[in-house]
């Protein structure tokens, strides 16, 4: 597994309290892993914050898995 | 239609002596201090650098394990105020054995529970970081972890609690004018139950800075805090600031005896009124608590002479002959037959949460007919005409308690609690 998909799992245990191996490519943030719309807002700014990049609003909200994370943070980074 | 009738069917507590209410009160009759070196935070950069905070640990010996009360998850997403409040309202609702609902019941049960400043380190601690990362790196959690009333929104959502959902905010009245206010909304059928407290988290460096400010907080007393909150005595100097929170079940009597609930007592009475005088100063007359017990002995249908035991605010301050002197005044001749203490000398200022766990103590009282001590009081500023239960606690009959509590701005509350007669 690559560094970024490393370090965002990292982030996404810490933040949501979930098993490491229940982040998986496909899981989705809110219907997998029990996190709520404000819960997804401050994921996204622990991945801005962890790797020095902005994430504009419209984009943050078509990340919706742990997946579309490694992927977006992947090609802005 | 006849009055509604209040009882208490449910306690909880987390505090400086201890996480639970039996613990606490252990302590408290013993004369314990939980006042010790501020561990919080680095203190050394304000004046008072002791104060009464919670007992942190594995959870044995009476102590706080906040893993066992909150999710490590959810704890990251409030302020302590918050933890400390959901700590109590959950001891308090198992205590009642009202943790599961039908929805018919849920639609009749509330919750009242306040704070006196609310997430204050959680405000400080993010104006500072806006100032070092600016404010895009506000976490989405800020506003929902520090606003006063999330404590009675948490405690609905994990119970389901759809009646009435409020907070007070009085400062340092907070938590008895939260179980006043609470009662009287079961007693005007606005619900059948309600879970009613108040909670605080102040000891941080800006809470400690801001009172220290005021010239209310002790500042003598780093080579021995234990002694540090002497209420009515000569050397006192100013509060020693508590953390920690108190939460009770109020419940309409005949609603309690129909499920066969246990009793602590009865809310007999309450009062409330304004100094109108200063913002951090009660008047030297002591009129605003005066007509808030006067108040309050009247809807309880009861004369001074019936009062027992007095829970005073009493914070180790010098308002407290103020406070001394009217109590003297309300009780006339009965002083000589009645005992007053304060219990903030064992576990300091509680701010919002302290008139809720006053309220708990005075009910104790009651149930175990036994007044607490106000400890470190070894030279009356003056020689009272009733009984302090200085530096011990007093057997003695107990059939109405009084809760004393006056916030800044001039707020007062008075709660009268009785044994339960049919």
């Amino acid at each position: 597994m690559s560094d970024v998909a490393d370090r965002v799992k990292k982030i996404v245990v810490e933040h949501l309290g979930v098993e490491e191996d229940k982040v998986t490519e496909s899981a989705s943030f809110i219907d997998d892993l029990g996190a709520d719309s404000l819960d997804t807002v401050e994921l996204v700014m622990a991945f801005e914050e962890e790797f020095g990049i902005e994430i504009p609003d419209d984009a943050a909200e078509s990340i919706q898995t742990f997946g579309d994370a490694v992927k977006f943070i992947s090609e802005a980074a | 239609m006849d009055k509604r009738r209040v009882v208490v069917t449910g306690l909880g507590m987390v505090s400086p002596l201890a996480c639970g209410v039996e613990e606490t009160w252990k302590r408290i009759l013993a004369g314990k201090s939980g006042a010790a070196p501020i561990t919080r935070f680095d203190a050394s950069r304000v004046v008072t650098n002791y104060a009464c905070e919670i007992p942190y640990g594995d959870g044995s010996d009476g102590t706080f394990d906040p893993d066992a009360w909150m999710e490590a998850r959810d704890r990251r997403k409030v302020d302590d105020f918050i933890l400390y409040g959901m700590t109590a309202a959950t001891q308090a609702v198992e205590d009642a054995g009202i943790g599961e609902l039908d929805e018919e019941e849920a639609l009749r049960t509330g919750v009242m529970i306040g704070s006196g400043i609310g997430g204050l380190n959680s405000i400080a601690e993010t104006a500072v970081m806006i100032q070092e990362k600016g404010p895009r790196r506000v976490s989405p959690f800020f506003i929902p972890g520090a606003l006063i009333n999330l404590i009675s929104g948490q405690v609905s959502i994990k119970y389901g609690f759809k009646g009435p959902n409020h907070a007070v905010v009085t400062a340092c009245s907070t938590g008895a004018h939260a179980i006043g206010d609470a009662a009287r909304l079961i007693m005007l059928g606005d619900a059948d139950t309600m879970v009613a407290g108040g909670a605080e988290a102040a000891i941080s460096e800006i809470g400690i800075a801001g009172f220290n400010a005021c010239k209310a907080l002790s500042t003598k007393r780093a080579d021995n805090p234990e002694t540090a909150s002497r209420p009515y005595d000569t050397d006192r100097d100013g509060f020693v600031m508590g953390e920690g929170s108190g939460v009770v079940v109020l419940e309409e009597y005949e609603h309690a005896k129909a499920r066969g609930a246990k009793i602590y007592g009865e809310i007999l009475g309450y009062g409330l009124s304004g100094d109108a005088y200063h913002i951090t100063a009660p008047s030297e007359d002591g009129d605003g608590g005066f007509r808030a017990m006067t108040a309050a002995l009247k809807s309880a249908g009861l004369t001074p002479s019936d009062v027992d035991y007095i829970n005073a605010h009493g914070t180790s301050t010098m308002a407290d002959v103020i406070e001394l002197a009217a109590v003297e005044r309300l009780l006339g001749d009965h002083a000589a037959k009645a005992t007053m203490s304060s219990t903030k000398s064992s576990i300091g200022h509680l701010l919002g949460a302290a008139g809720s766990v006053e309220a708990i103590f005075s009910l104790l009282a009651l149930r175990d007919q036994i007044a607490p001590p106000t400890i470190n009081l070894d030279n009356p500023a003056i020689e009272p005409k009733l009984s302090l239960a200085a530096n011990k606690a007093e057997e003695r009959e107990i059939e109405v308690a009084l809760s004393n509590s006056f916030g800044f701005g001039g707020t007062n509350a008075c709660l009268i609690m009785g044994k339960v007669a049919d």
